[in-house]
């Protein structure tokens, strides 16, 4: 409503508002980084805690870059905020860390079992996690399709809660340690004084080639014509001949794979799993994707990236206990300031 | 868009205008049949073997305060379409106000003398601040109020499935500071909130003219919590029927024609949130008396999502509804589970029991409703009617008029 602006010279007012439009997202995105340089300049002469603080916050940030774009392409497809899509995340946790316990790998095994025990785990924990998202976008969310739109948010939210109390059964109330197979804090390098660690280089060399292998597939193959096609008019590409049904699967299956990797990732990077990881790293991968303006792929990597350094800024100086609550108040200020998100463009819903 | 539209949409206009199956007269639907139920659910606690059991009077007091608790949200996700999946914030805000303002919490506050306002009994020797409990609800509907207008400003702008996302963000946070807050203190030396340990005691229910509430007796808490529920509903009625409720229906039914009609969108949502909230407010100032505490570990995502699977199965929107919702949950939450079927696994040779999964309960039953009966076990008959009016309005006379 406040968009109709009157046509010759927008009054003060207006203009503020189109300024805040464009740089209060930025602006607020920069507070803390700026404010916790200018203190450590002033504490310690240099960054040095600040390039920790991003390293880890990158390699952390991609981990919820995966989990963002299954929240995107979802959302691009079917307009819904898939709810249940953190809870796969964590169960691609828990199958992963179920399968290095199968496999009897153990901290002292040698190189060669770790990675290919890894890479077998990579592929069932993608696959055992896409299949489990194309079954719920069966069971739940189809029959809804034509229903009005709280309907397979409601539907989402109970399944969200159905696959949490899975995880509560399969691997009990309790955090549960997962084998340190590559001694994820042991620091590989160092750089200008900032240390890289094995997991900062696990959790970026998982990330990025599927990034890039996503990204491809989605701009060059048919079914990802087709899914671009779906999402921007479900109508028109069913009369152009594009099975509809079968590309809406495929984007779940798409996004469950990436939210099984990133499950991985996270079981060897953080070396604990937890039936309720997926509830709050479901809502932080969520606010990346809203921050990087949902719908858009490049925006939710950028949006993770950012919310991973943000989380790792609250953790190292501000305290664990706070960082939901920062993330969240991140989420609502963005809702504020600018609804698309940083890359998005104005959503129906969001304008 | 309401849930409930879904199925009435696809049912066919009765061609011979009649509505099917037993209708009674107005009058005894509207009046008769409510002054009943109330009358035994007055009544129920003189039955000794319900009246004396202390542990079954306190689940139906608890049920009937989540009976106030699932109205406000039906406020605000029934009449008026925007899905609240943060109202926990407004139960821990109902609850605080008891714990900040009826309880020894602040206990440096004048002198350690405590400040002590039209109570009466022990409470005028205790430290810490102690106001009526009338005033106290007061307070709970003065700060819920806010916080509901707080929350839904930033969702104003949004609509659908962000206004949910926001909206739990803030549940979350508030849940996170009653949590955190343990630390920071304020007024001589006292935490804002307890923590996990919560704000234990806290004053009683002591109403003017009546015994102060004990904690062995609980017909008292029931009966008032009857008497909550009888004022909600009437301002629950009174509601829908004015003209904001009407225009919250609208804004619900279609936003754009509403705001082209002239119905003020922002004031219109706003007042949904602040009247949904002040319900969940009196209710969490009630619950937190009732349950002596005031504990962070109460305001968990998951209670919002326990009312609101209480709005979607007695049908959103619906009045009647709501109140069987949030009752049947009640019996399955507080009884069911934990007392009946709770071994069942067990017995199967499963290594659960039912109570570890009772919110894997309530999604399926979230589930299931959306995909069987999304109107939910008693429709709002209302929209139901308008819905029929509209289908037969716009097929028959487009005949007519064609023929």
């Amino acid at each position: 409503m406040e968009a109709a602006s009157i046509p010759a010279g927008p009054p003060a007012s207006q203009r503020i508002k189109q300024l805040i439009g464009t740089y209060g997202l930025t602006a607020v995105l920069l507070i803390m980084p700026v404010w916790f340089a200018i203190t450590d300049l002033s504490d310690d002469g240099n960054l040095v805690r600040l390039g920790e603080n991003l390293v880890a916050g990158l390699s952390n940030g991609a981990i919820w870059a995966l989990v963002a774009i299954g929240y995107t392409l979802v959302y691009g497809i079917v307009e819904l905020i898939n709810f249940a899509h953190g809870e796969i995340f964590m169960i691609g946790s828990f199958i992963s860390a179920s399968l290095i316990g199968t496999l009897g790998l153990t901290v002292d095994s040698s190189f060669l079992p770790v990675f290919f025990g890894l890479v077998v785990a990579l592929v069932v924990a993608m696959v055992g996690a896409g299949t489990l998202n194309v079954l719920i976008e069966r069971v739940a969310y189809r029959p809804l399709r034509s229903a009005p739109k709280l309907a397979p948010l409601i539907t989402a939210v109970g399944m969200s809660f159905i696959l949490q109390n899975v995880g509560l059964l399969w691997k009990g109330g309790n955090q549960q340690g997962v084998p340190d197979l590559l001694d994820a804090q042991h620091t590989l390098v160092t750089i200008f004084g900032v240390t890289i660690e094995n997991a900062d280089v696990l959790s970026v060399a998982v990330t990025i080639p599927l990034l890039i292998v996503m990204t491809t597939f989605i701009n060059r193959s048919r079914l990802g014509k087709a899914m671009r096609a779906t999402a921007q008019d479900p109508e028109a590409a069913r009369l152009m001949g594009i099975n509809v049904d079968t590309t809406i699967s495929m984007t779940f299956l798409i996004g469950g794979m990436l939210a099984g990797a990133a499950g991985l990732i996270y079981a060897v990077y953080q070396t604990t799993i937890w039936f309720f990881q997926g509830f709050t790293g479901g809502l932080i991968a969520f606010t990346a994707a809203v921050m990087g303006g949902i719908g858009n792929l490049r925006g939710a990597v950028l949006g993770g990236l950012i919310i991973g350094f943000i989380q790792q800024m609250s953790d190292n100086r501000i305290g664990s206990q706070w960082t939901p609550a920062i993330v969240f108040a991140y989420l609502v200020l963005i809702m504020v300031f600018k609804p698309s998100g940083l890359l998005g463009e104005q959503t129906r819903d969001a304008g | 868009m309401s849930v409930a539209a879904s199925e009435v949409e696809q049912t066919p206009p009765d061609p011979t205008g009649k509505k099917s199956g037993f209708q009674l007269p107005g009058w005894a639907e509207k009046g008769v049949i409510p002054g009943v139920v109330l009358l035994i659910a007055a009544l129920i606690p003189f039955i000794p073997a319900i009246g004396d059991k202390a542990n079954l009077m306190q689940q139906m007091a608890v049920a009937l305060a989540y009976v106030v608790m699932a109205l406000g949200l039906n406020i605000i996700v029934g009449f008026a379409g925007l899905l609240d999946l943060g109202y926990v914030a407004f139960f821990a805000f109902g609850a605080f106000a008891v714990g900040w303002f009826a309880s020894g919490h602040f206990a440096y506050v004048n002198d350690e003398k405590g400040i002590h306002f039209l109570v009466g009994g022990n409470a005028l020797n205790l430290p810490g601040i102690h106001f009526n409990f009338l005033l106290v609800l007061v307070i709970a509907i003065v700060l819920t109020t806010i916080a509901g207008m707080i929350i839904g400003l930033p969702t104003l702008r949004l609509r659908g499935d962000y206004i949910a996302i926001v909206t739990l963000a803030f549940g979350e946070i508030i849940g996170r500071l009653a949590v955190n807050l343990d630390g920071t203190t304020i007024l001589g030396g006292t935490p804002i909130t307890a923590g996990r340990q919560g704000i234990s005691p806290v004053d009683r229910i002591d109403l003017p003219f009546l015994d102060p509430f004990t904690v062995l007796d609980k017909k008292p808490w029931y009966w008032f919590a009857l008497f909550l529920v009888v004022v909600v509903l009437f301002v629950n009625f009174r509601l829908r029927d004015s003209r904001m409720g009407r225009a919250w229906v609208a804004l619900r039914e279609d936003e754009i024609a509403a705001v082209a009609m002239g119905v003020p969108a922002v004031k219109t949502k706003l007042m949904a949130y602040a009247s949904g909230a002040a319900f969940g407010g009196i209710s969490g100032a009630f619950l937190a008396s009732l349950l002596n505490t005031v504990n962070a570990d109460q305001f968990q995502f998951s209670f919002s999502i326990l009312v609101l699977a209480m709005v979607i199965l007695g049908g959103l929107g619906s009045i009647w509804g709501v109140v069987i919702g949030a009752i049947v949950l009640s019996i399955i939450n507080n009884y069911l589970i934990p007392d009946v079927i709770n071994g069942v696994p067990g017995d199967l040779g499963l290594d659960f029991d039912m109570t570890q999964i009772t919110f894997a309960v309530y999604g399926f039953l979230l589930l299931l409703m959306m995909i069987l009966r999304p109107q939910g076990l008693l429709p709002e008959r209302r929209h139901k009617m308008e819905l029929a009016d509209h289908a037969e309005t716009t097929d028959d006379n487009l005949y007519t008029a064609r023929a």
